[in-house]
């Protein structure tokens, strides 16, 4: 065989192993692509809008408008020393931040981008997702205990144990969502809000919607709940020790980590890649726009949410985080699915 | 899928995940080895000591911490446990009605009554 052949071969064969292969490596170059370009400048448009919201301008010098900023920080951490504290320990301090990003990118594979569009169309696609983002935990903790310094052991243990508290509000805040759809597969999810003619669960589900964004909050350590890496505390919380390109894999997975939980967002209450069917009775050249432009756009409204917030509000104090988790969030949870329940039996 | 012989069901829809986290563990792991050949290695025993403000660190960072974090982690297990239980109840809801609803409200209720226990104890206290 020679090489054109070979590499026309999963076209000529789609059905061997080869060939099936060749087309989910594809899809997943495709996804991790595009989103390794959104984390990239979602860092840039993050400077630029806390910037305006400052009454600054946010990076300026690198490139028009500072557009080649992210491109500009890249290289520099990619050029920095990368150090290894003497008592830390090698192993799990190497793996720790390898761990994060694996956790945080996996969950890219169940996202239903657009209609026909997902990697791995699996049934506990939620289940999946939920699973995955307590895994960035293991990250967490490993980072922590292995760098053997007071601030990351701290850090560590305080992110550890926001994670888990809010996992439970934010796993709990879906369940309605998977009353009404009756499905736990995120393509079914979204398909079964279109059969509405508000076309998202956001309405019937606000207390849901609203319990799941503040769960998202905490989960990626985003301002109001940033207080693993509370600066004027513990400096960098779980990974002060960390520096190039270790240290940039954790940033990536915090960025990646963010854009999933938008899409869980977008996928379960916002109705995914579709618009309200109504909108599409009163306008109707809108069902020409390809679904993929709705999601991504929903997506950047979530993403802008989250900066938003960080440029509005000022940090919890640590008490009252896990007490707002434990005693207001898990009740309110737990209401949201009696009173779905109880409706939906009621119709 | 194929139910009717045990053993037979092959998960092949899981095939993509399966690569895509080989791939998203190689992407993490590349990168840094990669950039191993371009970086410079200058390390000297001040620069490899835990940070701690730049006073040489005191005693050890592995110390007895607060039980409190014990007892989240001890309530995490159960209330994701209760989470779990509430997933395939909301899948098949609709085609059990009533007798899926009672049965839930009851399990909810056993699951309060330890909750307000752990409340009442101060479990949910952090200062």
């Amino acid at each position: 065989m020679n090489i054109i052949e070979t590499m026309i071969y999963p076209i000529l064969y789609p059905d061997t192993i080869i060939g099936v292969v060749a087309v989910i490596l594809v899809k997943i170059a495709l996804v991790l692509g595009v989103t390794m370009l959104h984390v990239a400048y979602a860092t840039y448009f993050e400077r630029k809008v806390i910037g305006h919201m400052q009454v600054r301008m946010g990076p300026m010098r690198v490139g028009y408008h500072g557009l080649l900023q992210p491109i500009a920080d890249g290289i520099k951490l990619f050029f920095k020393e990368d150090l290894i504290p003497a008592a830390a320990d090698r192993t799990v301090f190497q793996l720790a931040p390898i761990v994060m990003l694996f956790a945080a990118m996996s969950s890219l594979a169940v996202i239903p981008f657009f209609d026909g569009f997902i990697i791995a169309d699996i049934n506990v696609g939620l289940l999946y997702l939920l699973a995955m983002s307590s895994l960035g935990a293991y990250g967490l903790v490993m980072a922590g205990w292995a760098s053997n310094s007071k601030y990351s052991f701290l850090g560590g243990l305080r992110s550890s144990s926001q994670i888990i508290s809010y996992e439970i509000a934010v796993g709990l805040s879906l369940v309605g969502v998977m009353i009404m759809s009756s499905s736990l597969n995120p393509k079914e999810i979204v398909l079964a809000q279109q059969q509405h003619w508000y076309g998202m669960y956001l309405f019937p589900q606000f207390l849901g919607y609203f319990i799941f964004m503040v769960g998202a909050f905490a989960e990626t350590n985003r301002t109001p709940f940033d207080l693993p890496e509370a600066e004027t505390e513990l400096v960098a919380g779980y990974f002060v020790e960390y520096s190039g390109m270790r240290f940039s894999l954790f940033f990536v997975a915090e960025y990646v980590g963010m854009i999933v939980m938008s899409a869980i967002a977008v996928t379960c209450f916002w109705g995914g890649w579709s618009i309200p069917p109504i909108f599409i009775k009163v306008i109707p050249p809108l069902a020409a726009v390809p679904g993929i432009i709705w999601f991504v756009l929903k997506i950047y409204i979530h993403v802008f949410l989250f900066y938003w917030v960080r440029a509005t509000l000022p940090r919890y104090r640590y008490d009252h985080l896990m007490a707002l988790g434990w005693k207001v969030l898990i009740p309110l949870a737990l209401l949201n699915i009696v009173v779905t329940a109880i409706i939906k039996f009621m119709n | 899928m194929n139910l009717s012989s045990p053993g037979s069901y092959m998960p092949s829809e899981y095939l993509p995940v399966i690569i895509f986290m080989m791939i998203a563990v190689a992407f993490g792991a590349v990168t840094i080895f990669v950039g191993k050949i371009f970086r410079i290695r200058r390390p000297y025993k001040d620069k490899l000591m835990a940070y701690e403000s730049g006073i040489p660190p005191v005693g050890e960072p592995r110390e007895r911490f607060s039980i409190k974090f014990y007892i989240t982690a001890m309530l995490f297990v159960i209330f994701d446990v209760e989470a779990v239980f509430l997933y395939p109840w909301a899948v098949v809801y609709d085609r059990i009605g009533l007798y899926a609803l009672i049965e839930m409200l009851l399990f909810m209720l056993i699951l309060i009554v330890g909750y307000v226990y752990a409340w009442k104890k101060e479990a949910f206290v952090w200062d």
